[in-house]
């Protein structure tokens, strides 16, 4: 099973401070969390997409490959690249490239992006969100898997001879998930096509994740690809951790409480039952984190958020430091105790070269006389 | 015989609540007018004064919490809704709304409600027809023809009733009894997580090629 973090990118106001970091401190920070990630010895770094303040994370691809060369076994992912307003010829072109430049560490969670304004700042319209992730995956699949594409759709221009490139590394395209809290057509769409799905288990019940999760197993299995057990499931989550729990909530409460996406609101206490937040010792965590095996079944990729909110830099590489020290380590050991052997790992780009038999060399070399096409 | 289930939705704010009084009064009306028709009912009434919290933070996180999940599938699973609202600044009040707020689109689409207000003067009685039905038009309900509005002086006649209300309860009671008798057994919501009408071959047929 994998560990990991996953961030929005935000850029909020530390309100026990009243100070907002710059945009430059931020993503510094950013670089130096995902950093730590490997040294605490977690899996996965997965890293947002957004067009606009208080985010920064508007070109993942740029910041994956600088992290990709500070850092050798982190696999690097997204939470979530936007299928729906990226142009797919890009997202082809960009992960390729990431996945050459990390030696293969790379998948991608797709997502279609819950922020209105940003359809019409690309051109799109959010009314098709839908159908955008339909279209636009489908294409993304046949620009990764066959060297020349024709192509015509309702979304993009059409393409005609075209070969995006690089081509993905040794053969192979990354590995994709799909994320959606709510849209049971983003499972459809995971379970027909064999990928991963991804909830992001942080802002909605339990209840709600297992319901969207047993969807996805069920239509997995109807499409073939294994029995329901075997379809590959990430969870998101969210904690805060102090050694004593009382210290854990006496210190995330003002992060809790004016956080941008759902202060105001319930309280930290509130929360915390409804949803999977888990704020308190490690011990706490461990045990509620295991706990989410009895509603989704066992799962390949387990994703906390951290950082967000406002919280110092300082105290979220604490809290990698909890994670890496006290909690991932009993997660691996409790978690593949539990796990039946057909149930399989998350795939990597390991694991996908050798089911197809070993990688093989992709490259399109352009063509000698770039009018007949005649090869040299 | 078959048995109706009735939905009641309460936004009435005090104790004892002229709205609830209403709600009420139209809920025995309408329980005895689906009696003369053979049919049984089971009333399950949501006070919204007790989910005015749930409300507000449902506006927040986006989603409902547990005792609020309860009281949303009880309104969308019943065969027959009764909503009744204090008029507020000529209108339904801000918790009335904002429970049909959050409520999907479609929840509400083809089913029978009776509408209901109250208020301090009978100059607000047409917010029911200006605000109240427009509210239940867009969510595709069918709201029976009579509207049943109550000011403080209605309560004022024989039996703690005017006349006149009590006659305008029995007709709008009558004509939801009618529809909801009328109806297939429960339209229990569409389940989102059913297994799709449409293939995701017919969705990516829709699109590129």
């Amino acid at each position: 099973m994998q560990f990991g973090i996953f961030t929005v990118s935000d850029i909020t106001q530390d309100p026990t401070t009243g100070r907002t970091p710059t945009e430059a401190e931020r993503i510094q920070a950013v670089l130096a969390i995902a950093r730590k990630a490997e040294e605490v010895g977690l899996d996965v770094f997965a890293l947002g997409e957004h067009h606009n303040p208080p985010f920064f994370s508007s070109s993942p691809t740029t910041t994956l490959a600088s992290v990709a060369a500070q850092t050798s076994t982190l696999q690097l992912s997204t939470a979530t690249t936007l299928i729906t307003t990226n142009d797919p010829v890009k997202i082809a072109e960009d992960y390729a490239m990431l996945q050459h430049l990390s030696g293969g560490r790379v998948d991608l969670m797709m997502g279609r992006g819950n922020t209105g304004p940003v359809y019409p700042w690309f051109g799109k319209d959010i009314r098709d969100g839908i159908e955008l992730a339909v279209e636009n995956y489908a294409l993304l699949r046949r620009l990764w898997r066959e060297d020349v594409v024709n192509w015509e759709g309702r979304f993009r221009t059409p393409l005609q001879g075209f070969t995006s490139t690089p081509r993905p590394l040794d053969g192979v395209p990354p590995f994709v998930w799909h994320g959606s809290i709510r849209s049971p057509q983003i499972a459809e769409q995971a379970a027909y096509y064999g990928d991963g799905f991804f909830h992001n288990h942080i802002f909605w019940p339990p209840e709600h994740t297992q319901r969207m999760v047993e969807f996805y197993r069920r239509r997995y299995e109807h499409y073939g690809h294994g029995s329901a057990d075997q379809a590959i499931v990430g969870l998101g989550g969210q904690v805060f951790m102090r050694r004593n729990s009382q210290d854990a909530v006496a210190e995330f409460r003002p992060y809790f409480d004016n956080a941008p996406v759902y202060g105001h609101g319930p309280s930290l206490e509130e929360f915390t039952s409804q949803t999977p937040l888990t704020v308190g010792s490690p011990e706490q965590v461990i045990e509620r984190t295991l706990g989410f095996r009895d509603y989704v079944g066992d799962y390949q990729r387990q994703l906390f958020l951290i950082d967000h909110a406002g919280l110092p830099l300082k105290t979220v590489l604490e809290q990698l430091d909890l994670l890496g020290e006290e909690v991932v380590p009993v997660l691996r050991e409790e978690f593949a105790a539990r796990r039946p052997a057909h149930v399989p790992e998350a795939p990597t780009h390991a694991s996908l070269v050798a089911a197809v038999g070993g990688g093989s060399d992709p490259t399109v070399h352009a063509p000698a006389d770039a009018v007949t096409g005649q090869a040299r | 015989m078959t048995t109706r289930t009735l939905a009641v939705v309460s936004g009435g704010l005090g104790t004892p609540s002229s709205t609830r009084l209403l709600a009420d009064r139209l809920t025995a009306a309408t329980v005895a007018a689906l009696a003369e028709r053979g049919e049984g009912a089971t009333v399950e009434v949501v006070e919204l004064r007790e989910h005015a919290r749930d409300l507000a933070d449902h506006l927040v996180t986006g989603f409902a919490n547990r005792p609020l999940r309860t009281a949303i599938d009880t309104v969308t699973g019943a065969d027959g809704l009764i909503a009744v609202t204090p008029i507020f600044s000529a209108s339904y009040s801000g918790l009335f709304k904002t429970f049909f707020d959050v409520l999907d689109n479609d929840a509400l689409t083809g089913r029978p409600v009776l509408l209901g207000a109250t208020a301090g003067t009978a100059r607000h009685s047409l917010a029911l027809e200006h605000a109240v039905r427009p509210l239940f038009s867009y969510l595709r309900a069918i709201s029976v023809p009579t509207a049943v509005f109550a000011a403080t002086e209605d309560w004022a006649g024989a039996g703690g009733v005017d006349r006149a209300l009590a006659g305008r309860i029995d007709r709008a009671a009558g004509e939801l009894a009618g529809l909801v008798s009328g109806r297939p057994a429960s339209g229990r919501p569409v389940d989102p997580f059913a297994d799709p009408t449409t293939s995701f071959e017919d969705l990516l047929r829709g699109s590129g090629t």
